[in-house]
């Protein structure tokens, strides 16, 4: 029955996006075409990618303030390291990129299960260290177009069998989210744990290893989209996507992930995405200030938590639960 | 729930110990005016970090007050085009904070939703109406009065020439005062450790939980207001990115000063120890020529320090 409910949840999201677009549509055709479709689908990529990573963490009942600063310090590790080495591939740099975020990710993990801190407050402070950070190995100053590595520019310019790069990525991780979530030992056992941290100890799941697991994942992810993002706007600096993870968040929780750990999917994440990637790309072809998009995101928030919360009536939660739940 | 415990302790040893560094090591960091100047870099946030405080130490969490607050300024700048006086002008920014601050209790306690997702909604909301309204604008010419409540000394306005303490952090010591005799004085403040440390147990013994978390987020949007009453006075315009992130050091400020974050534990003592520590950290760095947001990896930082560091001492048992 509950699964039943959520999958209405998720396709009502799509029937909403589809009716947005429709009206966008009818008032401007060109809204409805395949390459607006894909300019949608281009500028979503980098925030789908961001997602899977948060969406993993609040599965957990966790949260990771973090992600906006991991890009951004990520990001602007790759364009020093491009810069130092124009001639590097550009898989190593992937592989450095992925390397790097599940570092600062592991650092996140490792505070949270080795001291029994609590997620929000752990990564409220490796937002601030990352993001002063990124001025310390920048020394402030702005790496722009020419000083960025030829394979990070290409990269989100480049297509494959018709479809953008950036695209290709984020399905990619869209899948292995999938597989990892619905058919791998570990991601059941994140949503086990998320449901019932004492149940999950009980049964024998090694919490702390899953915990440190789900913020390495989520700091990788945000180190690839670091890197793609460097790529894609061409530029990198200190203030690097700053405030994007309240972004990250409303995707995930318009797309009906919990707060509350243990309930959320793929799927309606990625509508999640697709919802405020349709909002952001509509806002301009109807004439309307694209100052709106963060107020209807916000309304959008309010109103889907609270239908959410109308359908499972359950007793109000704690910002976050009491000590020993993750020990 | 004491209000000086070993945290207050280690916090105060903390300031003498940074006033005694800076004060060795930056000319001119001792005299009296560079410390009643420092003060303004810090009093507005203070007074957002005071409403934080209680809202945690009652278990829940208030993300949108920075947003409040732009929403406030904004308010100001409407009342002020329309022709009000400054005490209408006043008005406008308490109503407007009063009821942002209702719309998040009303949603936290009719709808039972988790505060830390309705305050991430209403931020959104909150901050994307001031940009909606402004778009890339600012509304500036505010009355004079406004000015000198946001740069002033309060020797200046009573005419004792000595008394060089900014009018805004005599505000916030008001304040302070009297948030900390609530909490840790009366039973309102007793109600709000209880609920905070236990919801059900509180609302079983005959508590109206409910009603007292809507009150704390009513009166965590009323001190939105009057620091944005300060701030917009002391910067002379409204600007629709006003007080950006500031939710976030102000949750800093509140977590460095002790209060737990599952709710329950904590005092204002801590907390305003914090603020000063904070404020005055940053404006000592300052004047060192530290850039801001090298300032704020420290501080990053020191927030997970201050945290790891009990539980290290005492081999793993939560602080008392």
């Amino acid at each position: 029955m509950k699964q039943l409910l959520t999958i209405r949840r998720e396709w009502l999201l799509l029937v909403i996006i589809a009716v947005i677009a429709l009206g966008v549509g009818t008032r401007a055709p060109v809204f409805l075409t395949w390459r607006n479709g894909m300019d949608i689908a281009n500028d979503s990529a980098i925030l789908a990618i961001l997602v899977m990573g948060q969406m993993l963490v609040l599965l957990t009942r966790g949260i990771d303030l973090s992600v906006a600063s991991n890009l951004a310090l990520t990001g602007m590790a790759c364009a020093l390291i491009g810069k130092a080495f124009p001639g590097m591939n550009i898989v190593v740099l992937i592989a450095i990129a992925l390397a790097i975020g599940a570092l600062l990710g592991s650092i996140n993990g490792w505070l949270i299960t080795g001291f029994n801190l609590p997620p929000i407050v752990v990564t409220l402070g490796t937002m601030s260290a990352y993001r002063g950070a990124i001025f310390v190995a920048s020394k402030g100053a702005w790496i722009s177009d020419q000083d960025i590595h030829e394979g990070i520019k290409g990269l989100p310019r480049a297509e494959w069998l018709g479809l953008p790069a950036l695209v290709w990525f984020a399905l990619l991780v869209l899948v292995l989210a999938t597989v990892f979530l619905k058919y791998r030992r570990a991601g059941r056992e994140i949503y086990a744990l998320g449901g019932n941290p004492h149940a999950a100890t009980y049964v024998g799941i090694a919490v702390p290893a899953r915990l440190r697991l789900v913020y390495t994942l989520s700091g990788m992810l945000a180190g690839l989209a670091g890197l793609l993002w460097v790529g894609r706007y061409s530029i990198a600096y200190t203030e690097l996507a700053s405030g994007y993870e309240l972004t990250v968040i409303a995707a995930c929780v318009i797309g009906g992930v919990s707060i509350g750990g243990g309930v959320g999917t793929v799927l309606g994440a990625t509508f999640g995405v697709l919802f405020i990637g349709v909002i952001n790309a509509a806002l301009p072809v109807i004439q309307v200030s694209p100052f709106w998009q963060q107020a209807i995101s916000g309304a959008v928030i309010l109103i889907s938590v609270t239908v959410n919360a109308r359908s499972e009536r359950r007793a109000g939660r704690q910002i976050l639960e009491r000590q020993g739940v993750t020990g | 729930m004491k209000a000086w415990n070993i945290w207050e302790r280690v916090l105060l040893a903390l300031l003498v110990l940074l006033l005694i560094v800076f004060g060795l090591t930056q000319p001119g960091f001792m005299s009296v005016d560079t410390l009643a100047d420092s003060t303004f870099n810090f009093s507005e946030k203070g007074l957002l970090a005071l409403a934080i405080a209680l809202l945690i130490v009652c278990g829940e969490i208030d993300l949108s007050i920075a947003a409040t607050l732009a929403l406030c300024s904004l308010a100001m700048g409407y009342a002020m085009k329309a022709g009000a006086g400054p005490w209408a002008i006043v008005a406008a920014a308490l109503l407007t904070g009063g009821v942002a601050g209702a719309v998040n209790g009303v949603l936290v306690t009719r709808y039972k939703l988790p505060s830390i997702v309705v305050t991430i909604g209403t931020l959104s909301l909150y901050r994307g109406l001031a940009l909606v309204a402004l778009g890339d604008q600012s509304i500036s010419g505010y009355p004079e009065v406004f000015s000198v409540l946001g740069n002033s000394y309060v020797g200046e306005v009573i005419g004792v020439r000595w008394l060089v303490v900014p009018i805004e952090f005599v505000t916030l010591c008001g304040f302070a005062l009297v948030v900390g005799l609530v909490l840790h004085r009366t039973v309102v403040g007793r109600r709000i450790y209880a609920i905070g440390a236990n919801p059900v147990a509180a609302r079983f013994s005959g508590i109206e939980a409910d009603r007292y978390r809507f009150g704390l987020f009513v009166f965590a949007g009323l001190m939105a207001a009057v620091a944005a009453i300060f701030l917009t006075g002391r910067i002379g315009s409204t600007r629709p990115n006003i007080a950006m992130g500031w939710e976030l050091d102000a949750i800093t400020m509140v977590i460095l000063g002790g209060v737990a974050i599952e709710g329950g534990r904590g005092s204002i003592v801590g907390t305003v120890l914090s603020v000063l520590l904070l404020g005055l950290f940053t404006f000592g760095m300052g004047m060192a020529n530290v850039t801001g947001i090298v300032m704020s990896m420290v501080i990053g930082m020191l927030l997970i320090v201050s945290m790891v560091l009990p539980r290290l001492l005492k081999s793993g048992r939560a602080p008392a």
